[in-house]
């Protein structure tokens, strides 16, 4: 089913003479994962921005379940849309981290009971419970991230937008969060995540979108992409590892399949 | 080798906590060493970095003991304007550091408040925006730069002032992977050919790896590792919080089965690898 449907989309921010999404058409099914690559500046979060409405469209529509975001508000659009963005201090604001992480919840009108049910599941779910009554403001990269992530999933909206999630993360918060996305896959959610992450991107997502000024120049498998040599190039994006790996081996006369996406397929495909 | 840094039983704990973030420390940083301190959130690396240029105790208050020195001179005794011409901090977010308006008096700003004169003023910026390479934004606001830009001019401010120790906190943050990558030459470039010594702390070791004269692993306000970083990577370091680098991961696990050695570079362990290949095809 098309969840989000974008056609012919342009966007032009106010004084500037460039379009900065030039010609977008996207169509994104219910339960699919989506990871968006580019360097800086090509226009990624512009388009991100355009899926709750927080910018609408200079040209063309964006459509959210069947419905143009031109005819919604923000706050509508935000109960199916959540968008954590990249800097978490634009996004923090509340004096507890618990008053934020239930802030769109009493918003959106949920129950005492079932606010408090949820912020605390969150607060267990990130490791934030001991900084429950702390500032969010005052809290690490790494925390400020979590709290952020856990302000919108604590809603449940059906569509996740994840700008550069991985930022500030160590070790063990990114292979937390990798679990936590997988779960949600299962949950049936659609995940939009923006990245330059690439290893990230392979762990939760199979489709790549690769923009460049403004423009989709590759859309389709994310396995295949990592091996588009060329493509990676014009975006600017460092080849993963593994891809690497891959084809100097096979530069080498040694051919292994490309299917392979993690360290631990690696292994298996090398092991047999 | 001359001793450049020297920890002696070290413990802090910040003003307002009831935990010590460091403890226990010892430790000894040579002139020309390139130090990776890695370790997980919380494991104490920024506050290490903190202790160098005396921003702990002046600036971040709470207990200290032990001794902290830096090229002989005891750090708590010391202001922090005098140790920064031995240690030059560069932190996460750019942004926190940078306050003028354009490139050229951002790089210029210590040299200012130190009271160059004029002509030598403009001698070292005119060297540290050579260096960098960064003409081309010599008259832009650092706010308008991209993040990599930023972390660049960020440096050159803090190379002005002629410090022998480079310790940054996370550069690689707010970057992409390929201004990362960029910044990481610039890092062994400044280590290998002007001589500086450089501590850097973070969690990602395959930007550094191949840079790196040695690896600090902390965890929990202690050090738990330190040595080459060949020696380091054959441990679990997934266990302490710390992201591998997928050459030497990879090389790890084939181990395991097989007569693998641990490589740190692409070439190394394609010539590995065909190795092993011929013997089990035989």
């Amino acid at each position: 089913m098309k969840l989000i449907e974008i056609k012919d989309l342009y966007f032009r921010y106010p004084f500037e003479e460039k379009y900065t999404l030039n010609n977008i058409n996207l169509t994104i099914d219910s339960g699919e994962s989506t990871a968006i690559l580019g360097p800086n500046g090509s226009g990624k979060t512009t388009l991100i921005k355009h899926l709750n409405g927080i910018l609408k469209p200079t040209k063309g529509d964006v459509i959210i379940e069947g419905k143009n975001t031109k005819e919604k508000s923000i706050a509508e659009l935000s109960r199916t849309v959540g968008i954590v963005f990249q800097n978490p201090d634009h996004q923090l604001f509340s004096n507890t981290v618990f008053e934020e992480i239930s802030f769109a919840l009493i918003n959106f009108g949920f129950n005492k009971e079932e606010i408090l049910k949820r912020v605390r599941s969150m607060l267990k779910l990130f490791d934030l419970e001991k900084y429950e009554t702390h500032s969010p403001l005052l809290l690490s990269g790494g925390e400020k991230k979590r709290v952020a992530i856990a302000s919108i999933l604590c809603y449940d909206p059906k569509i996740i937008v994840l700008d550069e999630p991985t930022i500030g993360l160590d070790y063990y918060q990114r292979k937390t969060l990798i679990n936590i996305i997988k779960n949600l896959k299962k949950e049936g959610k659609t995940i939009i995540t923006v990245t330059h992450d690439f290893d990230f991107a392979l762990e939760v997502a199979e489709r790549g979108i690769i923009l460049k000024n403004g423009e989709i120049i590759r859309d389709g498998s994310l396995i295949d992409i990592i091996y588009d040599s060329d493509i990676l190039e014009k975006a600017n994006l460092i080849q993963p590892t593994l891809a690497k790996i891959i084809i100097e081996l096979e530069k080498n006369g040694i051919k292994l399949d490309r299917k392979v996406a993690t360290v631990e397929e690696f292994i298996q495909l090398v092991i047999k | 080798m001359k001793e450049v840094i020297v920890i002696k039983n070290f413990s802090f704990r910040y003003e307002g906590t009831n935990f010590f973030s460091l403890k226990d420390i010892n430790l000894k940083i040579f002139e020309g060493d390139f130090v990776i301190l890695a370790g997980p959130s919380g494991c104490g690396k920024t506050t290490l970095i903190r202790l160098l240029n005396g921003l702990i105790p002046h600036f971040y208050k709470g207990e200290y003991k032990g001794e902290v020195s830096v090229y002989g001179l005891i750090v708590k005794d010391r202001k922090t304007y005098e140790m920064a011409k031995y240690v030059g901090l560069v932190f996460q977010d750019p942004e926190d550091q940078l306050l003028s308006m354009t490139v050229e008096k951002e790089i210029a700003f210590g040299l200012e408040n130190l009271g160059y004169k004029k002509d030598e003023m403009v001698r070292i910026v005119n060297e540290i925006i050579k260096l960098l390479n960064i003409e081309h934004i010599r008259y832009k606001s650092p706010f308008l730069l991209s993040g990599g830009e930023q972390q660049k001019v960020a440096i050159g401010s803090v190379l002005a002032l002629k410090p022998k120790i480079l310790a940054l906190d996370e550069p690689f943050s707010n970057l992409d992977l390929k201004s990362s990558y960029n910044l990481a030459e610039l890092l062994n470039y400044l280590n290998k050919n002007l001589k500086y010594t450089i501590i850097i702390a973070e969690h990602r070791l395959d930007l550094l790896i191949n840079y790196a004269s040695r690896i600090i692993v902390m965890n929990e306000g202690r050090i738990i590792l330190d040595g080459p970083p060949r020696e380091i990577l054959s441990y679990n370091l997934e266990e302490f919080g710390i992201m591998e680098p997928k050459i030497s991961k990879i090389s790890k696990l084939l181990r395991k089965k097989y007569n693998f050695d641990i490589c740190l570079t692409l070439e190394e362990f394609v010539n590995n690898f065909k190795k092993i290949y011929e013997i089990n095809r035989n």
